[in-house]
């Protein structure tokens, strides 16, 4: 690993913020388990309770709203599983934790911006009395794209379908407000905006119908077996109560756009003419493909990601960008810069400068070998 | 070792409710350290060195976990705890198999987890067989046999007991298994790290193993799948694909790192540890004895773990007791259902009497209990035992030789 490392790759996972740590190593040192009726055991449910009033009071929710799992995925079938829908209406740019479990869900187009389609969504709904569940993600993880969930939600209440949406990529990130929002259920995770990997929460707003398939000690009032992750909830409650600040880096979004743009005038900025987190930049390279994009920024320090990490590591073209009608070619052009909590002024500016010079590199390449043809 | 004897501060009360979860050993919070904090990076990541790294923690996890139990590292799915792996065991192979079985063999004194996973397979058209297990906790291996049908998937049957510590005789499951041609499913969360495990010799397909109860962090977990011959399940969690799609999402790097640790250690240490938990548990029994009478062992004092015990005080209440020995750190069962008054099923299925049930504390030794923690736990519960055995009349009508059963109790 070089000395200097700039890390723009927050949408795959953000490094711990202190509190967090802090909040983590304490829970750690200490023993219990939270249904231990002792005082070991009653103190490790106080770290858990006062960690639920705060991811709670980040998104807008009841303690008793919150119940906390093992991540984003594991909220998000919950969902999908949990909610006793026959039928699912899930958007084409959805999370695979959704698209996954729910593979006879019916796809709700987006728009070349990748915003969903309300008019289809809402002959969609109009279509079917079966009980129906709405899965609209809040933001995309690959481009950032913001969906009009408070239409989504006023659209399904017309025929009373149930609202999921997943909010993995916004919690933390953009304010993020069940209540405000109207939806039913959100998927969230920790390791997003600066909490622990290995926690999340599902949120079902007040007595929206709920059937847990988690089964064992009746942990989280019954919704989520399994002895609760102590220290990841303590720190999820940290980064939580530290989130609720705000993130600011949209000037650094806007900033590194501009000075690629300058750079190379045929850049394309997928998801540009629409409302995007402020963090995430979904950029393409005319004629360079993301995985030497992304090898050669490695190379200069600087980490990017050429879509999602997920997938196990497999490299395969973004069905994201494909729903957004984005070309094959185009698409494998595509990398993902993401901001987050710690990132300074010189992490953008190291990202431009090492995008310019392979711009360039590669650029002059093709000169001389046309040069060469000729 | 020795650097690390005194884990708990001097004003806390001494833990005994290592069933319940564990303290996580200085060693392994140090290994997972890093993970926290400069190699933060996405496992799954594959662009950058950040993501590489994380990996390389994972993996090297997956191999030490594996180790302990004589797997393959493939054989190895990190989960967000026991209970998630023993779901996945139980209703990934029974969804999968549907087709072709559909019966599933396991005992009265599993896990919670296990029980309501089999009984939520039976509302969806599984049968299951609930063995019921000797006076000393443990099955009845022709009982077993001759439970096993052409039908059954899998026989689930845990290799040690939250709550009395006995060691079910798991080659001998393993072995009746394979000739029957059905999987064998242990939940191992309590005996990981304990005992030795070997997947092979034991004949095992299926194990669930938890971070918390080895002295490693809460929130992971793992299952081993057996790869030869293959045991196919039906994914609890999808998304992603990771873990082989055998469970979806991010993997917690520090948590695996973690678990991977403390399985290192605890194949390291296992036989001297269990050397040394062994006196404390006769230095305890001796010391109760000796002050003591009318205590009784629940489950098989030979064929267990000797971190634990289960001791009725007769005629004491537990809660009562429990409340009394304020410095001691114990519990009445197990920590899942120890909020609910409830009698023990566990305690209930050796035949133990409701009364009996009711005065039965767990108490549980590892790693950091001292000998001086033992004599100390030993005077406190013979101080309460007794202060509170002169306060009840069933006692006092005992000590005068009365029949406490023939005793009619009139209603008021």
């Amino acid at each position: 690993m070089s000395a200097v490392s700039t890390y723009l790759d927050h949408n795959a996972t953000s490094p711990l913020r202190p509190a967090a740590f802090d909040a983590m190593v304490e829970a750690l040192k200490a023993t219990g388990n939270p249904s231990s009726v002792h005082r070991a055991g009653r103190a490790a449910r106080a770290r858990v309770d006062a960690a639920r009033r705060q991811v709670a009071a980040l998104v807008g929710a009841m303690p008793s709203e919150i119940v906390f799992t093992s991540g984003g995925t594991e909220a998000n079938n919950l969902a999908i599983t949990g909610t006793g829908c026959m039928r699912v209406l899930a958007s084409a740019v959805e999370h695979d934790s959704v698209v996954k479990a729910a593979p006879d869900a019916e796809i709700i187009p987006v728009d070349g911006e990748g915003v969903i389609d309300l008019a289809a969504l809402e002959r969609m709904l109009a279509s079917s009395k079966a009980p129906t569940l709405v899965s609209v993600m809040f933001a995309n993880n690959e481009t950032g794209v913001l969906q009009p969930i408070a239409d989504v939600v006023r659209l399904a209440r017309v025929t009373g379908a149930l609202v999921h949406c997943d909010a993995v990529q916004g919690t933390g990130k953009a304010p993020v407000d069940l209540h405000g929002l109207g939806v039913d259920y959100l998927g969230i995770s920790a390791h997003k905006f600066g909490g622990p990997t290995g926690v999340g929460a599902f949120v079902v707003r007040g007595n929206a119908p709920f059937v847990t398939d988690r089964r064992g000690g009746g942990q989280e009032s019954n919704r989520r077996a399994g002895t609760e992750n102590v220290a990841g909830i303590a720190g999820f409650g940290a980064a939580a109560e530290a989130a609720r600040a705000g993130l600011d880096v949209d000037h650094f979004r806007e900033r590194l756009e501009a000075a690629l743009l300058a750079i190379a005038p045929d850049v394309r900025v997928f998801g540009a003419g629409t409302k995007r987190l402020g963090n995430t930049s979904c950029i393409s390279m005319p004629d360079v493909k993301a995985e030497t994009q992304v090898m050669a920024l490695d190379l200069a320090g600087v980490c990017v990601s050429a879509g999602a990490a997920c997938s196990s590591g497999k490299v395969t073209r973004s069905a994201v960008l494909a729903a957004m009608g984005v070309s094959p070619a185009v698409a494998d052009t595509a990398v993902r810069i993401s901001c987050g909590w710690n990132t300074e002024s010189e992490d953008i500016d190291r990202l431009i400068g090492a995008w310019r010079d392979l711009y360039i590199r590669v650029h002059s390449s093709d000169i001389k070998s046309q040069a060469r043809a000729a | 070792m020795n650097a690390i004897k005194q884990i708990r501060r001097n004003d806390q009360p001494i833990y005994l409710d290592y069933q319940a979860t564990t303290p996580m050993d200085p060693r392994v919070l140090e290994a997972m350290m890093p993970y926290f904090t400069y190699k933060f990076g996405n496992p799954h990541s594959r662009s950058h060195s950040y993501g590489w790294e994380a990996e390389e923690g994972v993996e090297k996890a997956r191999g030490q976990v594996a180790k302990l139990i004589g797997a393959d590292d493939k054989e190895v799915i990190f989960t967000s705890g026991a209970t998630e792996s023993n779901n996945l065991a139980i209703r990934g192979v029974a969804e999968f198999y549907k087709d072709r079985k559909n019966h599933i063999v396991t005992t009265v004194t599993e896990h919670k987890c296990v029980l309501d996973t089999c009984r939520h397979l039976e509302q969806n058209g599984f049968e299951v067989t609930y063995l019921p297990v000797q006076k000393n906790g443990l099955i009845d291996l022709d009982q077993l046999r001759a439970a096993i049908t052409d039908k059954t998937v899998v026989v689930s049957i845990m290799a040690v007991n939250n709550e009395i510590g006995v060691i079910q005789p798991l080659e001998e499951i393993g072995k009746i298994c394979r000739e029957k041609k059905t999987f064998f499913h242990t939940d191992a969360a309590q005996a990981a790290g304990k005992i030795p495990l070997d997947v092979e010799a034991m004949n095992i397909d299926l194990m669930s193993i938890s971070g918390h109860k080895i002295y490693g962090p809460k929130g992971i977990g793992a299952l081993y799948v057996r790869r030869k011959p293959r045991v196919r399940l039906v994914p609890l969690i999808v998304g992603g694909g990771q873990e082989r799609g055998f469970r979806s999402g991010t993997l917690p790097t520090p948590l695996c790192v973690g678990l991977g640790e403390a399985a290192e250690i605890c194949l390291n240490e296992m036989g001297d540890e269990a050397t040394r938990l062994k006196k404390l548990q006769e230095r305890m029994l001796k010391g109760l004895n000796a002050k003591l009478t009318d205590l009784v062992i629940n489950g098989d004092l030979e064929h267990r773990i000797p971190g634990n015990l289960n001791i009725s005080f007769a005629y004491v209440e537990g809660e009562s007791l429990m409340m009394g020995i304020k410095n001691l750190s114990v519990s009445s069962g197990s920590a899942c259902t120890s909020a609910s008054l409830e009698p023990s099923y566990v305690l209930r299925a050796l035949g133990v009497e409701e009364e009996m049930a009711h005065t039965s504390l767990r108490i549980g030794l590892g790693r950091f209990t001292t000998e001086h923690e033992v004599d100390t736990a030993v005077d406190e519960l013979t101080r309460h035992v007794t202060k509170l055995r002169e306060m009840s009349p069933l006692w006092e009508m005992a000590q005068e030789g009365i029949d406490i059963k023939s005793i009619e109790w009139a209603a008021h």
